[in-house]
């Protein structure tokens, strides 16, 4: 703890500072975190103690009377005949979505940290790229995809017997049709970051492993598997997160009530019923936070050393 | 042949087969994920019939990119380059007010003990987690409350609560950040912000490039929130007025009366390239950032 280890600051400020070292600590941490504690209330307590409100409030004309609703927002809402149908359409859809996604990006970051070198790292990039596509962009892409007159797969399509483009984009295939434009964009980021754990188990490690008679395969299995594992919890719930609020997809394939995320928008702007389209909300609110939960306790990442002194 | 050689070579390379099968694989998913990108970068250079008749990958005629250029000017007197302008303007002004209200908050959690640290670290876990679109309708009437609906700020405002980049900043303080450093630093009579400004932000550079290139990718594209907040089409994003123009021309429903719109299949790929190009020259410099640890230390155990 010698003085001399650094270059010295200015005089003044040494002599100053010294003095009272342990309360100027404290309050330059409340000052680096003031902007984000106010925009953590503005936008992330507030809005959803409003939405809870508001699930209380009747609607007269556009404007809340707040208290006067009870239940009742929820009851609408809950037993709308839309509102099972469309709960099931994004549940069937993360059934089919999670297990696809987690799979794939296993079995590509796997299958492209088996050979290492500049071929891989080609191959990783086009798969990562897609990223880019988000929203309409990607939708209006897996539109002209989808559509067997337009699209560089259209044999396929013909092959699996389809004509037309409402044939593909029948609202029965949807969750399929999710799934696969979903993987399209979303796989190769998780690829980037899965091979990038697998970059860090050293070298002596497979060369041991492959001394032993291990084959590449026994290698991934035991070896590199173990490791990304604690990825993949991350990963089902980020996918989870951002699948089961399905929005532009089904929106933008013609359909109006399909997620219940469209429902909600569909009861504040159509039907001017804020009340139930918050009841609708905090349901998905409490989805999210059941995924919250989960994430905190598999990683308990929020303890480290820096703060064990 | 040499049994006793074998073992200290790598045995798969020398397995030309093995070579062939893995290539082979690799190449179905690069036409699965590269071949949309390609159709969409020729589709501009054959016009509304040829996109029908000719092969689907074959170049049409490069001069086509101009005419759907000019039929895209024509729709809403040039409106596309204005939602580009405002794309840029609400997609930059976020990524740098998020960016710079995130990493000192973070470093704080990971350089101080304070009271309320662990209710705001759990706080920010979970509106990290949250369904970003669950929260949508809310911050709508929150915004309307407050009269900036239809405003520019109804985007960036809500765009500079960044949570995961507090959480990211936080995990890479924690890591990167020798706290002997910081001791020595105090020694030496460092105030904290001097601290913070001579040694935690010159540790910090590939973590603000980081920062910014996941907060731009989810500003410039994201369509929820401003398609929610925004009805004047003058101030709508990229995103919402593809969607609008997606809806209401005959670039995705041949049946609307065509005589009234120019706007087609090539003029939609035309926009979608226009929405896409910019991110896709930054995702492939960012990549690095990602494989070398867009998450790392996010799964202690």
């Amino acid at each position: 703890m010698s003085s001399t280890a650094a270059p010295a600051p200015p005089a003044a400020v040494a002599a100053r500072s010294t003095k009272r070292p342990r309360k100027l600590r404290l309050n330059a941490a409340y000052v680096f975190l003031l902007p984000y504690v106010v925009l953590l209330i503005l936008f992330g307590i507030i809005p959803g103690v409003y939405a809870l409100v508001i699930s209380f409030a009747k609607f007269v004309g556009g404007r809340p009377q707040f208290f006067q609703a009870g239940l009742a927002n929820y009851v609408t809402a809950y037993s709308d005949i839309r509102f099972v149908p469309a709960l099931t359409n994004v549940f069937r859809y993360l059934l089919l979505s999670i297990p696809i996604g987690i799979i794939g990006v296993l079995f590509l970051s796997l299958w492209l940290h088996a050979r290492p070198g500049r071929l891989s790292t080609t191959f990783r990039t086009i798969f990562f790229v897609p990223g880019a596509f988000a929203g309409p962009a990607l939708v209006l892409l897996s539109f002209f995809m989808l559509s067997p007159d337009t699209s560089p797969f259209g044999f396929l399509l013909r092959g699996m017997g389809f004509e037309t483009s409402t044939e593909v984009t029948l609202i029965d295939h949807y969750p399929v049709l999710f799934t696969i434009i979903g993987f399209f964009a979303g796989a190769g980021g998780w690829v980037a970051i899965f091979y990038g754990a697998l970059n860090s188990i050293s070298k002596e490690v497979l060369e041991a492993a492959t001394m032993d008679g291990c084959n590449p395969w026994q290698a991934a299995y035991y070896i590199k598997m173990p490791l990304i594992l604690p990825y993949i919890a991350y990963m089902i719930i980020l996918v989870f997160a951002g699948n089961v609020q399905v929005f532009a997809e089904p929106q933008l394939f013609g359909a109006k009530y399909w997620s219940p995320n469209q429902l909600g928008y569909a009861y504040a702007f159509e039907i001017g019923n804020f009340g139930a389209s918050a009841a609708i909300s905090l349901l998905m609110v409490v989805i999210g936070l059941i995924g919250a939960s989960l994430i905190i306790r598999f990683s308990g990442f929020y303890q480290t050393d820096a703060t064990a002194t | 042949m040499d049994a006793t050689l074998t073992p200290s070579k790598p045995r798969r390379k020398s397995d030309p087969a093995s070579w062939l099968l893995w290539l082979l694989v690799m190449l179905a998913f690069a036409i699965y994920f590269g071949v949309p990108i390609m159709w969409l970068l020729l589709a501009p250079t054959k016009n509304d019939g040829q996109l029908l008749t000719m092969p689907p990958l074959s170049i049409g005629d490069v001069s086509n990119y101009g005419r759907a250029w000019d039929n895209l000017m024509v729709y809403g007197n040039a409106i596309v380059l204005l939602w580009a302008r405002n794309s840029v303007f609400y997609t930059l002004t976020s990524v740098i007010l998020s960016v710079v209200i995130s990493v000192p908050a973070g470093y704080a959690f990971a350089t101080a003990k304070f009271a309320g640290r662990k209710l705001l670290m759990t706080l920010t876990l979970i509106t990290m987690i949250l369904p970003g679109s669950a929260m949508v309708l809310p911050l709508f009437l929150e915004m309307n409350f407050f009269r900036l609906v239809d405003t520019p700020w109804a985007v960036i405002l809500p765009a500079m609560f960044y949570p995961f980049g507090v959480y990211l900043s936080y995990v890479h303080f924690a890591t990167a950040l020798p706290k002997d450093l910081l001791a020595a630093g105090r020694v030496d009579g460092c105030n904290e912000w001097q601290l913070f400004w001579h040694i935690g932000l010159p540790l910090a550079k590939t973590l603000f490039a980081l920062l910014a290139f996941l907060s731009f990718l989810g500003n410039w594209n994201n369509y929820f929130l401003p398609f929610v907040m925004l009805n004047d089409s003058d101030l709508f994003s990229l995103p919402v007025g593809l969607q609008v123009m997606a809806t209401s021309t005959p670039m995705l429903n041949p049946t609307f009366a065509a005589e009234n719109s120019t706007l087609k299949r090539p003029e939609a790929a035309l926009v979608v390239l226009v929405l896409v190009v910019p991110v896709i020259l930054i995702f492939i410099a960012a990549q690095r950032f990602v494989v070398n640890g867009a998450l790392t230390g996010a799964t202690k155990e």
